[in-house]
């Protein structure tokens, strides 16, 4: 692997995470009101329990970015912190740090979105495929069409649809939360089915709304590579539908939609982020929603800030990794 | 003849056949997506017109009318919700402000994205890298969260529609920024624009009488793709609780319907129109786009 090319990705790796975090540092400034002396202040004049520690807090927090420390000083201090994954402590939920809260909630939603990505690549390029497979039944057109409109509707809305006909009207399915309340969760069966009652109704608005995507990459792809001589040979020499479909056919479409399932790999931790809003999922979506609310600026700051650098992270591996996988993909091509 | 032509031809020979009419009837029945489509806004369109005509609309303000939550009835066809507004009203007026969010921030992101990408893509240079490093680094981070932290430093000032569109803007330009300059970078070195250029034509006229005429049907799929896109993000944003919250747009209205567990209580009246709306919308300007982007390439023109 060309070393220059390394070089570039990581280049664009730190100017995306540097350029995110100088967005985050500078806008609240620009406003001219300070979010979070704000909130301090109102947590802090408000009394109770917690008063002690939003006191110190705002204490902490004038001397780190008071208004008397030049602009840059501040700058300096607040890249620093981050560099140490340093996203303060939360306002609303006082003696814990951010970091701890994410790490709780961090875990249900990958769980949640890397078990849907994979299923919609799987149910998603297996439809396309057949969509586009002259030989398939013509029922099938009409089950998977409905899909490809699906795929228009935003997913959470899909949510919304799915609570009511499966929670609210039937009640097959729990209606909201990541497990029943007051109930200790472990590694038992009974949790583990616990859990994947509650997942299921958020994994089926993402996966329904989802697959129409993947079938309509598929589907082109597969279009493409019916014309190719290697299929016309095939199909002479006399061999079977359904190898030519699963040997020849579909493992040469699936590359591109393995390159999209790595792309997609890398948004599991920011994709479900309305969903679980609509599902009070546990997750860091439903998180976000909640600082939001309470206007948790450490806590915004911090998710926002982590998923990016997930993203980041996972598009620097996957430049660097593809070119590996896929011959076709050159170091030139992508500059 | 002119069906021969009309069958064979690119998209610009749309443009200056006399016959229009003719032609983009003829068209429209063989891209039946675009006529769905087209129909779908259509309603949606003369579900506001006629609606603001007849209906009352002043009811969709907070607290302006004595009944909450009241189910559909003679005087409430969709009911009323917790903060005290008429959901028909809220319907008629949401369809409108969430529409014009959308063609705030689609409008702007594609005339923006279309002066940068001409200026970059057409005459190259140091612009050109600085334009495709932003827009490199900028897509990489998902627009969402950019909003979101935008919108957290603004919230307080309180939000108007207008400005929520603006909001949404500020993201909405990179995407047609990258796909119309690839268009320029291609059309650039096409014959007839080398021939224009060793004629001596300048730099101006040839984006405008060369390039630009060619590049309209994309630029009008472009539009219709910012313009959707844009609204999901803004009734994303606004189902978080950072749009204008005092506005009776759809989002808003999910926002509320989430804030006071409506569907736990079996509030039907009050979750059923937003949703219902808002996928007529999404789907009408799907299929548009769709038949937008079968006008724009030729090439897609397929039998499947």
């Amino acid at each position: 692997m060309p070393l220059d090319y390394v070089l570039r990705r990581f280049a664009v790796f730190v100017v995306v995470v540097w350029a995110a975090a100088t967005l985050n540092f500078l806008l609240p400034k620009t406003t001219g009101v300070d979010p979070v002396s704000q909130k301090l202040m109102q947590e802090a004049t408000r009394g109770g329990y917690i008063q002690q520690g939003m006191t110190q807090m705002m204490q902490v927090y004038r001397e780190k970015f008071g208004l008397d420390k030049p602009l840059w000083q501040q700058y300096l201090t607040y890249m620093n912190d981050l560099i140490h994954l340093d996203f303060n402590y939360s306002i609303s939920q006082y003696p814990k740090k951010v970091i701890e809260i994410i790490r709780d909630s961090i875990w249900w939603t990958i769980g949640l979105l890397l078990s849907t990505t994979i299923l919609e690549f799987l149910l998603g390029s297996l439809a396309g495929a057949l969509m586009a497979w002259p030989k398939s039944p013509k029922w099938l057109g009409y089950i998977f069409t409905p899909f490809l409109t699906l795929s228009a509707v935003p997913y959470y809305l899909l949510g919304l649809v799915l609570v009511y006909i499966f929670g609210f009207q039937l009640r097959w399915l729990p209606m909201f939360g990541g497990y029943t309340p007051g109930t200790f969760i472990g590694l038992d069966p009974r949790s583990l089915l616990d859990i994947a009652s509650h997942a299921l109704l958020p994994a089926l608005s993402l996966i329904l709304s989802a697959i129409g995507f993947w079938a309509l990459g598929m589907r082109s792809m597969m279009v493409t590579v019916q014309g190719e001589d290697y299929m016309i040979l095939a199909e002479a020499k006399g061999l079977k539908d359904n190898t030519l479909l699963y040997k020849y056919a579909l493992r040469n479409a699936i590359l591109p939609q393995v390159t999209s399932l790595a792309i997609a790999l890398g948004y599991v931790v920011s994709g479900a982020v309305l969903v679980e809003v609509v599902f009070a999922y546990p997750g860091i979506g439903n998180l976000l929603y909640l600082a939001i609310r309470n206007m948790d600026y450490f806590v915004i700051q911090g998710i926002v800030m982590l998923i990016i650098f997930a993203i980041a992270t996972t598009t620097l591996i996957l430049d660097l990794a593809l070119p590996l996988l896929d011959p076709r993909i050159t170091y030139k091509g992508a500059s | 003849m002119a069906d021969v032509v009309a069958l064979s031809g690119t998209a610009t020979d749309y443009a200056v056949k006399k016959d229009t009419w003719g032609n983009v009837r003829r068209y429209l029945r063989r891209n039946p997506s675009l006529l769905v489509g087209m129909f779908l806004l259509f309603c949606l369109l003369a579900f506001w017109l006629v609606g603001s005509a007849v209906y009352d609309t002043s009811r969709a303000a907070a607290l302006s009318v004595p009944d909450t939550v009241h189910p559909p009835s003679a005087e409430y066809p969709l009911g009323t919700d917790r903060i005290g507004r008429d959901i028909m009203a809220v319907m008629i007026q949401g369809t409108m402000l969430t529409l014009r969010i959308g063609l705030i921030a689609g409008i702007l992101g594609v005339s923006v994205g279309t002066i940068v990408a001409f200026l970059g893509g057409y005459y190259r240079g140091w612009f050109d890298t600085l334009l495709k490093g932003i827009v490199d680094v900028g897509l990489t981070i998902p627009g969402m969260l950019i909003l979101i932290i935008i919108a957290v430093n603004i919230k307080d000032q309180g939000l108007t529609v207008d400005q929520m569109g603006l909001v949404v803007a500020i993201y909405s330009w990179l995407w047609p920024a990258r796909t119309i300059r690839s268009q320029v970078l291609t059309m650039r070195e096409r014959t007839w624009v080398e021939v224009a250029r060793l004629s001596g034509v300048s730099g101006p006229e040839i984006i405008f009488k060369e390039i630009l005429p060619n590049l309209m049907p994309y630029m009008l799929a472009s539009l219709v793709g910012s313009v959707s896109s844009a609204i999901l993000a803004s009734i994303g944003l606004e189902t978080l609780g950072l749009g204008p919250m005092a506005a009776p747009t759809l989002g808003m209205t999910i926002y509320w319907v989430i804030f006071y567990s409506a569907m736990l209580r079996g509030y039907y009246w009050w979750w059923m129109p937003p949703i219902a709306i808002i996928v007529v919308l999404f789907v009408g300007l799907f299929m548009v786009s769709m038949g937008l982007d079968e006008l724009a390439n030729p090439r897609l023109r397929r039998g499947v």
